[in-house]
């Protein structure tokens, strides 16, 4: 019985660079029981809710949807989004793309892999933007970077910081050339918004890999990542073949990025809006500072 | 040709590399600068000063090595960080001494190892695409052979970009997306045609601003008239005011 009701993710060291197959992305389903992935503890579903689904025996973090992921960030009902019906099409006419962006959008209930939009956090005006790893696994298609070029612009123009969370298997394949246009385009964007003096913050969550890594992800004044989210240019697989040995454990997780220099602050997502809030708040160009919020 | 004729001739051994270029177009001016300053040399990068009709330029280059001991030494063209941040450095010099920038490129793409990853290749390849966005310099890139996706690109944020003929230029290569895509790397024929990776594919789309022919037998009239060709650039660029170009350069960059 207990058999079927448990969903499985797959266990992050499986993860690879690239896309991974877009469809059957297993997600935390609205059954009774749910099982972690890394200690196999089961615990009741409505519990994991109430963590911000991070286990509550060995704190692994789960992967959200998007939207989750901005209604735990942001202050309620300050979300506005951007170009929210902003839709890729099959630019280089790659065989099979279109059936595979419909059965993302079904799949994701979303229109691409990033949403963009203003908010406040802690009561600091914000742009964001949340990767979704539901939609062909975070790539970065034409308008993924579109969306996240048009949202530094903005913030360029209003004088605003900037906070992106990402996940991506990295570059969209199936956009070509045109995919990887968008890691020139969008930290070209990221350069004029803060040659202006503005403040960028990335969060880094479980994958983080390719062409998002070499381009916005790795261009933050102050760079966070979620605990033992998987962090890199080349994914696991793709290294193993080359070099053709195993790689050592815990080998680039987010706490193995701290340690080589490339992250600011690993933080866990219940704290995640609290430290946001106050990186905020110190970089907020209001003359008056509340002492007492910070 | 097919696109993966255009793949094969981009690979080929006998191929020109960049250490033929710089030979053949700046012949004994070029001056060698090596060192990230931070890590070590990387000799999958090559970099320098040279000069042009009189003029100095900067030349940074992806060597892949013209045999099999320069290869390995040159790591097939594959860079470490510490390449893309040697020639983050000489860029870097360059607008300090106003001097303008060309990039030869060819590379499989950038090294996927441990040691890379240990020295943040991302973050290596992310700071040259934002570095270069606003350097006050012009910059040209030419791709000579192979340009594998972000180790091509971060030496390719550029105010042209040129193609030889049978160069390519591709987000990934055809075998890793026939590999992931089919699950079956023989499908690369096929891949490499879905790909979009010609130079003319390229040209239509916007992506490189000329193809330069090549001769059947490499001889010097294609280096002299690419010397030509890059020195009349460089005059036309240098008439652009510095914050100009770095607007066109984003502008170029801002439409795709
Ligand atoms: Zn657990």
């Amino acid at each position: 019985m207990t058999k079927d009701i448990f969903n499985f993710l797959k266990p992050k060291n499986e993860l690879e660079g690239h896309e991974e197959k877009p469809e059957n992305k297993p997600y935390i389903p609205d059954e009774l029981w749910v099982k972690c992935p890394v200690c196999k503890n089961v615990m009741l579903s409505s519990d994991l809710e109430d963590n911000y689904k991070v286990c509550l025996k060995c704190g692994y973090h789960f992967r959200i949807p998007a939207r989750q992921r901005i209604e735990m960030t942001v202050d309620e009902g300050t979300f506005e989004e951007f170009d929210k019906d902003m839709m890729s099409a099959n630019i280089i006419d790659f065989p099979e793309y279109t059936r595979k962006l419909k059965n993302a959008k079904i799949n994701s209930g979303e229109n691409e892999s990033v949403i963009t939009g203003l908010c406040s956090i802690g009561g600091q005006k914000t742009v964001i933007a949340v990767m979704n790893s539901q939609f062909m696994m975070g790539s970065m298609g034409t308008v993924t970077g579109e969306k996240i070029t048009k949202a530094f612009e903005y913030a360029t123009q209003n004088r605003l910081p900037v906070v992106i969370f990402t996940v991506s298997g990295g570059a969209r394949m199936q956009e070509g050339i045109l995919s990887l246009m968008q890691m020139a385009k969008t930290s070209g964007a990221v350069k004029l918004h803060s040659d202006k003096g503005l403040l960028y913050i990335t969060v880094l969550t479980d994958p983080t890999t390719g062409g998002v890594t070499a381009s916005f992800a790795m261009e933050g004044d102050i760079i966070i990542s979620e605990p033992h989210a998987l962090i890199g240019f080349a994914g696991p697989r793709v290294i193993e073949q080359t070099i053709r040995q195993k790689l050592p454990k815990d080998f680039q997780s987010a706490e193995f990025l701290l340690e080589k220099g490339f992250v600011d602050a690993v933080v866990e997502r219940k704290n995640m809006k609290d430290t946001l809030a106050k990186l905020l708040k110190l970089h907020s160009e209001s003359e008056v500072v509340d002492i007492e919020c910070l | 040709m097919s696109a993966y004729d255009c793949v094969m001739a981009a690979r080929a051994n006998d191929r020109p590399t960049a250490i033929d270029y710089i030979t053949r177009i700046f012949g004994d001016s070029f001056f060698e600068l090596h060192g990230d300053r931070r890590f070590a040399d990387d000799k999958a990068v090559i970099g320098g000063i040279a000069e042009l009709n009189g003029k100095p330029v900067t030349v940074i280059a992806l060597e892949k090595g013209r045999n099999l001991k320069e290869r390995m030494d040159r790591n097939f063209g594959s860079a470490h960080p510490e390449g893309y941040r040697k020639a983050l450095r000489l860029m870097k010099q360059a607008e300090k001494f106003k001097r303008p920038v060309i990039c030869f490129v060819d590379t499989s793409g950038a090294y996927c190892g441990i040691g890379a990853e240990e020295r943040g290749q991302g973050q290596a390849i992310a700071e040259n695409l934002m570095e270069m966005m606003a350097l006050k310099t012009p910059i040209l890139s030419i791709f000579i052979g192979e340009g594998g996706s972000g180790g091509a690109l971060a030496l390719a944020v550029a105010d042209e970009v040129w193609m030889l003929e049978n160069a390519i230029y591709s987000v990934i290569s055809p075998e890793g997306c026939a590999s992931i895509l089919w699950k079956d790397a023989s499908r690369t024929a096929e891949a490499s045609e879905c790909l979009k990776l010609t130079s003319q594919d390229l040209f239509k789309m916007g992506v490189i601003e000329r193809i330069i022919r090549e001769p059947k037998d490499v001889d010097s009239k294609l280096f002299d008239s690419l010397k030509n060709l890059i020195a009349q650039t460089f005059d036309k660029k240098a008439e652009i005011e510095p914050e100009k170009l770095v607007e066109m350069r984003y502008n170029r960059f801002r439409k795709f």
